[in-house]
């Protein structure tokens, strides 16, 4: 430990937010790890910009108590780093890092740096293996792949986290041979929500094999921004380090934006749409870009952040920014939520650009792409045809149109919708097939007649 | 000394600087980072930096390089991966591991490479800036010359020939000047030449909707505006693989690092659709992800056009493909932002519009510099990213008006799986009247004529579908029935191409004339049975249909036969319908 070479300073001269602002300091660099001294507390901070005048620190926790007169501030020369070691499965933090679950602090067996760094893109392994989540909507039409980050974008009192507590229980990550971890970064969590969470890792078993952090909504606001980044190192140690297949869930990435936004605004920095800050892309690629796969290396990092859409608008910066990172969106849908589906995922703003990788022949099955195809364009306009209906009534609809009608409805009711059974790939193609066999074949012009012949009515149950 | 006086985000200010200039590049800090001068005020000056900032003090060290920033032009670009400031990321990796260090320095191009340099001047030449010295067969399909560098000109003293290094010497000058295999060039200031030319030949990509409804002049720009998932990058990569041009330079600018990986991945094995060589021998790819250093991603698109214009001095054909320039306009804002200058709309700075206005006019189709015969050219293709989808932002308005040809991608299209989701209706070629000429000589003297037929159909069918929304499908007329029946044939058999496809992929020219020359005569057969008083449902349900929809799925050699074996079984289908 360097400890003598700590340098002390009470120079603070201006408190504002979370930000404390110090003069005549040497030696600080950006990034610096810092601590401050409270008569019964340690309060911890961070260096986020430094001049000749003035040095300023973003701290974390709230800024209550500390006084330009007294308070010591300590400048560790490191940057923020987390003790790491396997013994962290089935542990939970705080969003700083300590152990809340009343058991013993870790033995750290490294110590990394938070802020991670940048993979060097030809180093990086194009992700193409099938993860089965067992959810139809999902494997079927917006396959999940190992290393992707696939973000859920939800509303307000939509089921995104009975989603996600599903996929932690049935998703197939890891083959047999291999080992799997979940990583769990909560922020700006409710107490309910929290528990939620914690419930559901516990019961289906889950928690042995996973970490998870916690920021709660009434903790500090900048440990919120530090919570991803505690949970993605530690990924990046299961994974990169340990060869683990490691999945990770960030809840809820909205909170995280709004918490940059607060910061942002105490810094005096110009607002960029709705408020937010300039760089929130860049931020954000910074979380989101830390999944992914190396070249040589065994272990994978899988991202399922949600978000919750304020407004159920998707043209917020928030799910617009992250859609422009991530490989793809599950949506959650109102519409289909009150008509009680679940999970009430619509398809058709649904996508995963890595897909294509990680399905057809020896993957899943040769005829799913073509399959996803023609049920996606089947389901759109039968959807469309719905609106149509209502403004001209069913009977103006021509036989085939009421047919896509009828489709949209059985799809709907008989693919999406499953509840919280756990439906296998094979099945979940079964059914697509099923649902399209109501067609004739001169209908179906997404997929190939080969295909058609082989796999519609059911002709291919081996 | 000059030192760091002030470190926020991506900029540091550094002081006792008056002896240097504006875009000077200097090492920053003990770990040297690189970074360039974009401001100075007394002495001053404000420096972006192009690695992470973080661990920087105040007093640490800024040492002046005295250049501009450049890229190094020579032999071996070709095939290369750099990132945004053309380091070699495959050299990165090996000296410096999976991971990207900061400070970290390597060779832009090989040092130590032998190349084969064969001399095209005598000694007691005279030559001038872009007079070829010689050439290099860089791969099987480029020949690389090697040019006199700019402002240099002379009597050549000597010059060499045989198994040269970049380092070495090809020639030397009378007045004593060397001429490197390799030389530099500014990033920021645009490479002469001898004046631009009109555009006037298409650059095929293998696209129909795009060579057929939007082509893009060779020399011409073209933005892809797209909210996400409507499928900027595929369309991006589909034309990088397909586009008739000799050489191709791809950045990724702020973009995804598994979709870098892909494309890193994939390129190498692709072959080249019309050389058979890989793909990977004419192109040149450009990095600099999402969560690699803003400042950088600044610099990517410089490199990129740098490079193209030296290709383009060469007499190629350049094509960029930039992806996306939104991602470079928002580096700009943060590196003004922290600048603290005046924000103008959405925060970006006032000077968004002429930066990317200066970039864009890159493009162009040249007489190539101290060689007027010869002729090159760069064409540009940009993808922008609108926040929301909504085209009105300043990136999208400002791209907008630089652009020769918009290809304006559709969310409605893309859910329903229609690709590429290019929005028929939206889109423009502004240089489909001088193109014109070009399709009537080299295709079909009628193609300006079979695609006005084809955009009145596409045109008729969406105001026919907006009635059908109101009234229903069963109560149109049956005329109404049978246009509709041919936007469908011409959206599903001609627009919609699969990227994935084995066969559809790419779509030579020769074969985009076919399929729309036999979808044009069902659509008008269709027509003519209806006249001829047949019944609206034989007419529609014609044993071809899915034979017309599907012979775009069919190889080149077997479309001829194709079309024979459709037309002839629909004038038979007809025919017997008629005798009943």
């Amino acid at each position: 430990m360097k400890d003598l070479l700590v340098r002390e300073y009470r120079s603070i001269f201006t408190i504002k937010g979370p930000l404390i602002f110090l003069k005549d300091v040497s030696g600080a660099f950006l990034g610096d790890f810092v601590e401050i001294e409270l008569d019964d507390e340690l309060k911890y901070g961070q260096v986020i910009e430094l001049s000749e005048s003035f040095t300023v620190v973003q701290v974390f926790g709230t800024t209550g108590k500390i006084s330009p007169g007294s308070t010591r501030v300590r400048f560790r020369e490191e940057v923020v780093k987390i003790d790491l070691s396997p013994t962290m499965l089935g542990r939970i933090f705080s969003g700083g890092g300590k152990a809340i679950d009343g058991g013993e602090p870790i033995a750290p067996r490294v110590r990394r740096d938070v802020h991670g760094a940048c993979v060097n893109p030809f180093r990086r392994e194009p992700p193409r293996d099938f993860i089965q989540t067992g959810i139809s909507v999902i494997d079927g039409m917006n396959t999940l792949v190992r290393g992707q980050k696939l973000p859920i974008f939800s509303g307000a009192g939509l089921p995104a986290n009975e989603i996600v507590s599903q996929i932690i229980k049935n998703a197939r990550v890891a083959d047999k041979d291999e080992k799997f971890a979940i990583v769990f970064a909560g922020m700006g969590l409710t107490s309910r929500e929290a528990d939620f969470f914690i419930d559901s890792f516990r019961f289906s078993g889950a928690l042995e094999h996973s970490v998870i952090f916690l920021n709660k909504a009434d903790d500090a606001v900048i440990e919120n921004l530090l919570t991803p980044r505690f949970a993605l190192t530690t990924a990046e140690y299961f994974a990169f380090e340990l060869g683990m297949q490691v999945l990770v869930i960030l809840s809820d990435i909205t909170h995280y934006c709004n918490a940059l936004r607060e910061v942002a605004s105490s810094k005096d920095e110009v607002p960029g749409r709705r408020g937010y800050p300039g760089y929130m892309y860049t931020d954000l690629a910074g979380i989101y870009e830390r999944a992914g796969r190396i070249k040589s290396l065994p272990g994978s990092i899988t991202q399922l952040p949600i978000l919750t859409m304020p407004d159920d608008d998707i043209t917020h910066p928030i799910p617009d920014l992250t859609g422009y990172i991530t490989e793809g969106q599950i949506v959650i849908d109102r519409a289909l939520h009150r008509k009680g589906v679940f999970p009430p995922i619509n398809v058709l703003p649904s996508l995963s650009r890595l897909m294509g990788k990680g399905i057809g022949a020896g993957r899943t099955r040769e005829d799913h792409r073509q399959l996803s195809d023609q049920i996606y364009m089947c389901y759109a306009k039968g959807v469309e045809q719905r609106s149509v209906a209502a403004v001209i009534g069913e009977d103006g609809l021509t036989e085939i149109d009421r047919l896509y009608m009828k489709f949209a409805d059985e799809f709907e009711s008989g693919f999406i919708d499953q509840g919280i059974i756990d439906r296998g790939i094979i099945q979940t193609l079964e059914i697509g097939w099923r649902l399209l066999s109501i067609f004739p074949s001169s209908e179906l012009v997404r997929i190939n007649r080969e295909i058609i012949e082989k796999y519609k009515n059911g002709k291919n149950n081996e | 000394m000059s030192s760091i006086i002030k470190v926020s985000g991506p900029t540091v200010q550094a002081s006792k600087m008056s002896d240097s200039f504006m875009y000077e590049v200097v090492r920053v800090g003990n770990e040297q980072l690189l970074g360039e001068i974009i401001l100075m005020r007394g002495d001053v000056a404000t420096i972006q930096v192009y690695e992470d900032t973080g661990g920087l003090k105040i007093g640490d060290p800024v040492k002046p390089l005295g250049e501009l920033m450049s890229v190094e032009l020579g032999p071996g670009l070709i095939g290369s991966i750099y990132d945004g400031i053309q380091r070699p990321l495959p050299v990165l990796a090996l000296e410096w591991g999976d991971f990207i260090q900061k400070g970290a320095t390597v060779h832009r191009l090989d040092p130590k490479r032998k190349w084969r340099f064969t001399p095209l001047v005598k000694d007691g030449d005279v030559v001038q800036t872009g007079t070829i010295l010689g050439t290099v067969q860089e791969t099987k399909r480029i020949a690389h010359k090697i040019m006199v560098p700019e402002k240099v000109s002379g009597k050549i003293k000597k010059i060499f020939s045989g198994e040269l290094t970049i380092r070495d010497t090809v020639a030397i000058l009378e007045s004593g000047e060397k001429i490197k295999l390799a030389q530099k060039s500014n990033i920021r200031e645009p490479r002469k030449t001898c004046g631009k030319l009109p555009h006037q030949v298409p650059m095929l990509t293998g696209q129909r909707v795009l060579d057929t409804l939007f082509p893009i002049a060779e020399g011409g720009t073209a933005i892809i505006p797209g909210g996400f998932g409507t499928g900027k990058t595929v369309l991006e990569q589909t034309i990088a693989k397909f586009a008739d041009a000799d050489v191709i330079v791809y950045v990724g600018c702020g973009e995804r690092g598994n979709e870098m990986a892909d494309v890193l991945h994939e390129f190498p094995e692709l072959k080249d659709p019309r050389y058979g060589s890989s793909l990977m021998e004419r192109t040149i790819l450009i990095a600099n992800t999402s969560n690699m250093p803003v400042a950088a991603r600044e610099a990517s698109i410089y490199t990129a056009i740098s490079i193209a214009e030296y290709y383009r001095d060469m007499g190629y054909r350049v094509a960029v493909m930039a992806d996306s320039t939104s991602r470079w306009a928002e580096a700009l804002r943060e590196i003004s932002s922290r600048l603290e200058e005046m924000p103008g709309e959405e925060g970006y700075p006032p000077y968004l519009a002429s930066r990317l206005g200066s970039f864009y006019e890159r493009s162009g189709r040249v007489r190539c510099s101290g060689r007027p015969l010869d002729i090159g050219s760069i064409t540009i293709i940009g993808a922008v990213s609108p926040p929301g989808g909504d085209f009105s932002e300043p990136v999208t308005q400002a791209s907008m008006r630089m652009a020769s040809t918009y290809w304006a991608l559709d969310y409605d299209l893309a859910h329903q799986r229609h690709f590429p989701a290019i929005n028929w209706l939206n889109s423009f070629s502004l240089s489909l009247s001088s193109l014109s000429s070009w399709y009537i000589e080299n295709l079909d003297e009628h193609w300006v004529e079979m695609v006005a037929d084809m955009n009145l159909i596409l045109q008729r069918e969406t105001e026919l579908l907006e009635m059908v929304k109101i009234v229903g499908l069963d109560a149109m007329g049956e005329s109404e029935r049978i246009e509709l029946e041919a936007g469908m044939i011409i959206r599903e058999g001609f627009l919609r191409q699969s990227s994935y496809h084995e066969t559809d992929a790419y779509c030579s020219m020769e074969k985009q004339r076919k399929l729309l020359s036999l979808q044009l005569f069902y659509v008008s057969s269709l027509r003519d049975a209806l006249q001829n008083g047949l019944q609206l449902e034989e007419i529609l349900d014609t044993p071809v249909k899915e034979s017309v929809i599907r012979l775009k799925e069919v190889r080149d050699s077997e479309i001829d036969s194709g079309v024979e074996q459709i037309e002839a079984e629909l004038k038979a289908y007809f025919r017997k319908r008629l005798g009943k």
